[in-house]
């Protein structure tokens, strides 16, 4: 069963310096109250994995919390370019980033085949890519049936998978509706998964076929309205295609990066608060 | 219609060579562009896969991001990314893969990845997302984007998705499933694969564009077809549908979507 908590307690409770951590949700649904949370409380040393890396990635790897990340495309959806995750690349600040690199095609299956308790995803893909010269992790099996060659990676199994959702019940089972990515594959390739989700509710009321992961198979449910933002929670709030246009200046340089965490995310107490101080300066 | 710029051709250029009715599997930026005014004109049963999960999706503005909400809410159904990629691309179900890139050659490989050493990159470019399997196995591939000769290079800094690879039969003995790509559209020409050695050469003109504008805008030693064509100028409905969507996404996002 799935333990209601505050965020706080979640990530103080479950993740731990050193882990290997997947924050998903593509496009949609992105967990940006998790990552700040990782930044109040100064986790080090993860492996982050996620398959566009989006600022909420931008934001741990410049707040000094990945030491390696794993990912498929990052840049900044119809901006530009992700500006922490460059300097990291570039010129390591403030540190060295370790990557490895793979295609969409590739991570997706990676989750698939770790949800599926394999050691490792096998696809028709990467030939004649150099990112195989540049990720040992990528690699080709033949067939043993029919001889072809296809290839293969890793599976993605985290200690700690976080996803944003809609709402889940009192007992803590979860809906998610919209555009789901690997959400449900990231829950369940991890060892323990943190929920948060807009709210929560009497009744699901989730239609037949409905996207549902079972209060039993998750770890923790958090409500943390506005979370995802911002990306967007369907039905609650749309994307907020004006802050992915802000945050590209406010990333640029390493001085208004670190001013803008320090005010905005380690000089508030949680989420609520951070939303209250952004939201009162923009009016 | 003699009033239009040349990125209106190109995005008019490459919407036309989507047949209704076709199953495309489009890229943001451009390539959405171009495909939901084809929706939009010639090929109202258009498919369009996005690699966020919707499948027949019908924007009435364009996306900013490839999983916009309202490409949710028009499509025909909404699948998770891993089914999009393993039964609905790798499945063989996609008849055109549509696709920007940062930089091209001559055999239409593309780089997405670094300019530079990938370990000490000079820029890091935002890397593959579904490009590398897009281009793999979609029967066929449109490559959208502006030509110059930063961007059509002699060599590639980095192969992310592979066209023909070195050339000739190189994709198929890579074992690459689909055809690869079949055009490259810019704001100055198209380009096809010559027959047998599958390098691209020019087979359309844009109307006004000079062979000396093209050879200057290209890394590589540039060939013409034996027969180059001068490319049909947007026709007055294609114009008008364009800048109506233009609007309306600008309307919508307070920026116009589909250019970078």
């Amino acid at each position: 069963m799935a333990e209601i908590l505050s965020l706080r307690e979640a990530v103080e409770r479950f993740v731990h310096d050193g882990d290997t951590l997947a924050l998903e949700g593509f496009t949609h649904l992105i967990p940006t109250a998790a990552s700040h949370e990782l930044i109040r409380q100064n986790k080090k040393d993860l492996t982050l994995v996620r398959m566009t890396p989006d600022l909420v990635y931008d934001l741990l790897i410049g707040a000094g919390c990945a030491r390696k990340l794993v990912f498929s495309w990052g840049g900044n959806p119809g901006v530009g370019s992700l500006h922490r995750l460059r300097d990291a690349v570039e010129k390591h600040w403030p540190h060295k980033l370790e990557i490895s690199e793979h295609s969409h095609a590739a991570m997706a299956n990676a989750y698939v085949s770790g949800a599926s308790n394999l050691p490792f995803a096998v696809l028709r893909g990467y030939q004649g890519s150099d990112l195989v010269k540049v990720n040992p992790d990528i690699k080709f099996i033949d067939c043993p049936f029919t001889g072809e060659k296809l290839a293969a990676v890793p599976s993605v199994r985290p200690d700690v998978t976080v996803i944003h959702a809609q709402k889940a019940d009192r007992k803590g089972n979860v809906l998610i509706q919209g555009i789901l990515g690997v959400q449900k594959e990231a829950a369940l390739a991890a060892k323990r998964c943190i929920v948060t989700v807009e709210e929560i509710v009497d009744d699901l009321q989730a239609p037949m076929n409905a996207c549902v992961l079972p209060t039993w198979a998750i770890t923790a449910v958090c409500v943390v309205p506005g979370g995802a933002h911002p990306s967007y929670a369907h039905g609650y709030y749309e994307r907020d295609n004006r802050f992915y246009q802000a945050w590209d200046p406010i990333a640029r340089d390493r001085e208004t990066f670190t001013a803008w965490i320090d005010e905005y995310i380690r000089g508030t107490e949680d989420f609520a608060q951070y939303q209250a101080k952004v939201n009162g300066e923009a009016k | 219609m003699s009033d239009f710029n040349t990125n209106e051709m190109m995005t008019v250029a490459a919407a036309r060579r989507l047949g209704n009715g076709s199953v495309c599997f489009v890229g943001i930026g451009l390539p959405s562009k171009a495909a939901n005014l084809a929706r939009l004109t010639h090929a109202p049963e258009v498919v369009l896969i996005y690699e966020s999960g919707p499948i027949g999706a019908k924007p009435s503005v364009l996306p900013l991001s490839i999983g916009d909400g309202e490409l949710a809410e028009t499509a025909d159904t909404v699948v998770p990314t891993g089914e999009i990629f393993r039964y609905w691309l790798q499945g063989g179900r996609i008849d055109v893969g549509f696709l920007g890139a940062a930089q091209v050659d001559k055999f239409g490989n593309i780089n997405t990845t670094v300019i530079g050493d990938y370990q000490a990159p000079k820029v890091r470019l935002p890397g593959a997302g579904g490009a590398p399997e897009i281009a793999g196995s979609a029967k066929k591939v449109l490559i959208i984007l502006k030509q110059g000769h930063r961007t059509f290079v002699d060599k590639l800094a980095f192969i992310t998705s592979v066209g023909h690879g070195e050339g000739g039969d190189h994709r198929k003995r890579l074992g690459l499933p689909g055809d690869g790509p079949v055009a490259i559209i810019t704001d100055l020409c198209i380009m096809e694969p010559e027959a047998g050695t599958n390098e691209f050469i020019v087979t359309s003109l844009h109307p006004g564009v000079t062979r000396e504008q093209v050879i200057e805008n290209t890394g590589w030693q540039v060939r013409f077809a034996d027969e180059v064509t001068t490319t049909e100028a947007p026709k007055a409905e294609e114009l008008a549908a364009l800048r109506d969507l233009e609007a309306r996404t600008a309307e919508a996002h307070g920026q116009k979507g589909g250019d970078e």
